[in-house]
């Protein structure tokens, strides 16, 4: 549905509503919690290989950890789990897990230390998408045995070389640390694929929830774990229902048919704020709007340029219009609430100053082409952009294709500039400064498809040193200023022009207490939802 | 020596099936192979790391020759195996299993609807030409035509869901009755009269009637204007002006002879209609969240889920063709000549 549309239709409803009330709303039942949400992004529940959005909610509720993001006070950063503490050996290499006696998977067998270290191997093993969250510390299918072990009572992880305390859990808070029941998984092993192909569709956790069904692109329905060692959820049923359209879950809401409403547009959330028995929340997530220039581009490549780029972005003017309440602005590689975000925002709007830096790099009648996703806020984002640069004299040429279209060119290098979105991966700075200003080897041979700096062509010019110097820091405090100083500079040099930081909006029914989408830093949780 | 009639005329129509189906497989796969879309990307996602790019590329068989590639499909075709959805990873056959029957539903519903009401209305208008009522039925079929559904849509789920209440809302059934009866046919409707839950089938129906309402409105405005079209034209007919000079009724005159002679071009309209319905509304799927092929098939097409696009697809063929045996079969019940 195209923008026009889109605003014809909550318009309507707006006009309607304001002439007449809706009738006297439903309730959904007091311990079932019904969400409209989107979650046609969901393409496997295994927790080593599931890597999406939709996919990681329903990992977080119903796996459990060794360490855990507590979703009422998520500022703390990882807590224990299962792993009841830990100890570092003296060469920062081993860390020894003491795991938490009488848990019970929802099968009813017990977490054992056995389990933990499967679910890593097997992570390890099977190599699917996200896997490269824990091979980053050396672990290969090879020495898996070795590297992680139970002993016990104990899980010892020995990795490649040192690295801060804090990476290595902070990583193991991500979907794919979910501890997964071992004797469950193996019983439904196939050809060996470590139980991969049943994973996909069942559970086998030990989270607040189990997986009852999942029915792609139309719902996801949990039940909650009775003997949850962290007390019974006190919803005990939850329903993720897919509803694609913003002005069908707007309707279901304020009629009281779903608690919450996760993807209601700007103008439904205006509408939706002033109906009774709805609030709005607002939580800062981790995708950052930005654009990107090819440093094989021999102009886009000049430093002057780069830095022009820079004021051609109408910031606020986007900020207060169609990405209203959406996003806000944020011109660093770290989103805020991370560990080392930085609240620095020294760019904005100047067509002037980005002429004077044009003229300075002596680039004329530049004409670029900057492909984009075809998703609404990237087009007019795009839009706004080439209206700026016209007249600072530079042709922008956008090309609209689908996500596999636009990131198949921009994986091999080919386009000029690309507009897009980027989240993290898991909670710790690492994960985004290790992609935007690390690359150690800008060659085409080196392929390194997964990182944005070589996407660009961009060879970092000592900030790679400095990403594999803040990532062994122990020192946490030395460690944050480590990651200023980093983003400092590549605010300056970087061909990366970060522009936003995504707001996430959910509309719910005002009896709806404790819901948590998870911040930037982690997914939504539902256990501890009350109504 | 030559075949007995009935079964050259058999052999005939599945050899043309067979040889449409065969172009409609060619056409399906080369456009998923000459899309500019990487089905290995949708599978891995941006970040992944090139080994799990090649392992992928080399698992979907996409290393192998074009010629290779097509083989293996029409001979999975064949067995009824679409692949496997590259997205969900469930059999893209299951995956068509499951939302057929929804868009099957809805459809029948629908094309109902045109039927009872978009025949009468156009019979009604070709014979009261110039009157009132043919007034009424051209702005029907106007709005019908010109109205965006999606808007409709909307306006009737704020009017009769949100306002009134007196339907239900998205969705196939509310939140107490998800899961409730048994999946025989896929089918709510007639999987809750099968198992007699009369609770689940009266939800089901209050969520079925109102975007089965707005298709089956698109059909009437189509269903009724040919209906009157061709009415016209067989009142204008000799025969029928001697039936009437001869006394015969009125009632007679358009019911059982005019309205017999048309019959057979009335057939090729609704099942063109009813086909069209099953095809998958994705827009009216989407406003009511309607998990039917409609929207299946356009969610897998911009993922770049081809095996489902290319299953969804096959399936949307073979209804047509299905439908246009089955419109060729009633000619022959209808149209002697024809036999």
């Amino acid at each position: 549905m195209n923008a026009f549309n889109r605003l014809l239709s909550s318009a309507a409803i707006g006009l309607a509503v304001s002439v007449s009330s809706f009738a006297a709303h439903a309730e959904t039942p007091a311990n079932m919690l019904v969400i409209a949400h989107r979650i046609d992004d969901i393409t496997t529940i295994d927790p080593a290989e599931s890597f999406e959005f939709a996919g990681s909610d329903i990992s977080r509720n119903v796996y459990d950890r060794l360490v855990y993001l507590d979703p009422t006070d998520l500022e703390a950063g990882y807590k224990p789990q299962h792993a009841e503490s830990w100890e570092v050996s003296e060469d920062g290499r081993t860390i020894t897990f003491t795991m938490r006696e009488g848990v019970t998977f929802q099968s009813g067998n017990p977490v054992r230390a056995e389990d933990a270290a499967f679910s890593l191997q097997r992570a390890v093993i099977l190599d699917k998408t996200p896997a490269f969250i824990l091979t980053q510390f050396g672990f290969t299918p090879d020495n898996v045995a070795e590297t992680i072990k139970a002993d016990g009572n104990k899980l010892m992880i020995t990795t490649d070389q040192k690295y801060a305390t804090s990476f290595v859990l902070n990583c193991l808070t991500a979907t794919i640390g979910a501890i997964v029941d071992k004797e469950t998984v193996m019983a439904n092993e196939v050809d060996g694929d470590m139980g991969n192909e049943w994973l996909k569709t069942n559970s086998a956790g030990s989270g607040p929830y189990k997986l009852d069904s999942w029915k792609p692109n139309e719902s996801v329905t949990l039940s909650s774990n009775p003997d949850y060692y962290g007390g019974a959820p006190a919803m005990e049923r939850v329903i993720v229902r897919h509803v694609l359209e913003s002005a069908s879950q707007r309707l279901l809401l304020e009629r009281g048919d779903i608690d919450i409403a996760r993807n209601l547009n700007p103008e439904d959330i205006a509408g939706a704020s002033a109906a009774e028995g709805v609030v709005i929340a607002d939580e800062l997530k981790g995708r950052l709007m930005y654009l990107a220039l090819n440093q094989k581009h021999p102009e886009l490549s000049k430093p002057e340029v780069r830095q022009a780029f820079k004021y051609l972005i109408d910031y606020e003017g986007m900020r207060d219009s169609f990405l209203k309440g959406q996003y806000t602005i944020h011109q660093n590689f770290l989103p805020q609430t991370y560990l080392g975000a930085s609240d620095e925002n020294p760019f904005s709007y100047d067509i002037e100053k980005a002429k004077a830096l044009l003229a300075e790099a002596g680039v004329e009648d530049l004409e670029i082409e900057i492909g984009v996703r075809e998703a609404q806020e990237r087009i007019e984002i795009g839009q706004s952009f080439q209206n700026a640069a016209a007249q600072a004299g530079i042709t922008v040429n956008i090309t609209v294709g689908t996500a596999a279209q636009i990131l198949g060119r921009y994986r091999a290098r080919e386009l000029d500039v690309y507009l897009g979105a980027w989240g993290p991966d898991y909670p710790d700075p690492q994960t985004n400064a290790g992609t935007f200003a690390y690359n150690p080897d800008n060659s085409d041979e080196a392929n390194a498809t997964g990182l944005l700096a070589w996407r660009n062509s961009w060879d970092t010019g000592g900030l790679t040193e400095m990403v594999e110097a803040a990532v062994t820091e122990g020192d946490r405090d030395t460690r944050v200023q480590m990651y200023q100083d980093i983003q400092a500079q590549f605010r300056e040099t970087s061909p990366f022009v970060v522009m936003f930081q995504q707001i996430e909006q959910s509309a719910l029914r005002d009896n709806v207490m404790n819901w948590s989408t998870g911040q930037a830093v982690t997914s939504a949780a539902y256990w501890q939802v009350t109504k | 020596m030559s075949l007995p009639p009935w079964l050259k005329t058999t052999l005939v129509t599945l050899g043309s099936i067979a040889v449409t189906m065969l172009g409609l497989l060619f056409i399906t796969f080369i456009i998923g192979r000459v899309m500019p879309i990487d089905p290995v990307l949708a599978i891995v996602g941006e970040r992944a790391s090139q080994s799990t790019y090649d392992a992928v590329f080399q698992e979907l068989g996409l290393d192998k020759p074009l010629i290779v590639q097509f083989g293996y499909y029409i001979w999975d075709v064949v067995r009824l195996d679409f692949g496997t959805s590259l997205l969900n990873a469930r059999p893209v056959a299951e995956d068509i299993a499951r939302v057929f029957p929804a868009t099957l539903e809805l459809a029948t519903l629908g094309i109902f609807f045109g039927i009872v009401l978009g025949v009468p209305l156009g019979v009604l208008a070709a014979v009261r030409k110039g009157s009132w009522i043919d007034q009424i039925a051209r702005v029907v079929a106007l709005v019908g035509y010109s109205m965006p559904i999606f808007w409709l849509g909307l306006m009737g789920l704020l009017i009769f869901y949100g306002i009134l209440g007196w339907v239900g809302g998205p969705g196939r059934v509310g939140i107490f009755y998800v899961d409730v009866v048994p999946s025989v046919t896929g089918m709510i409707l007639v999987d809750s009269i099968l198992d007699r839950n009369w609770d689940v089938f009266k939800d089901a129906f209050s969520h079925i009637i109102l975007p089965s309402a707005l298709l089956g409105y698109y059909s009437l405005a189509y269903i009724s204007r040919m209906t009157r079209s061709f009415m016209l034209e067989q009142l204008s007919s000799e025969y029928v002006t001697t039936a009437r000079v001869k006394g015969m009724s009125e009632w007679d005159v358009v019911w059982k002879h005019a309205f017999k002679n048309i019959r057979v071009q009335l057939i090729t309209v609704i099942a063109l209609s009813y086909a069209n319905l099953l095809e998958g509304s994705v827009l009216t799927e989407i406003i009511f969240s309607w998990p039917g092929i409609g929207s299946y098939i356009t969610t897998a097409l911009l993922s770049a889920d081809m095996n489902a696009v290319l299953g969804g697809t096959v399936v949307v063929g073979l209804i047509f063709i299905l439908l246009n045996i089955f419109s060729d079969l009633l000619y022959k019940v209808f149209d002697p000549r024809a036999r």
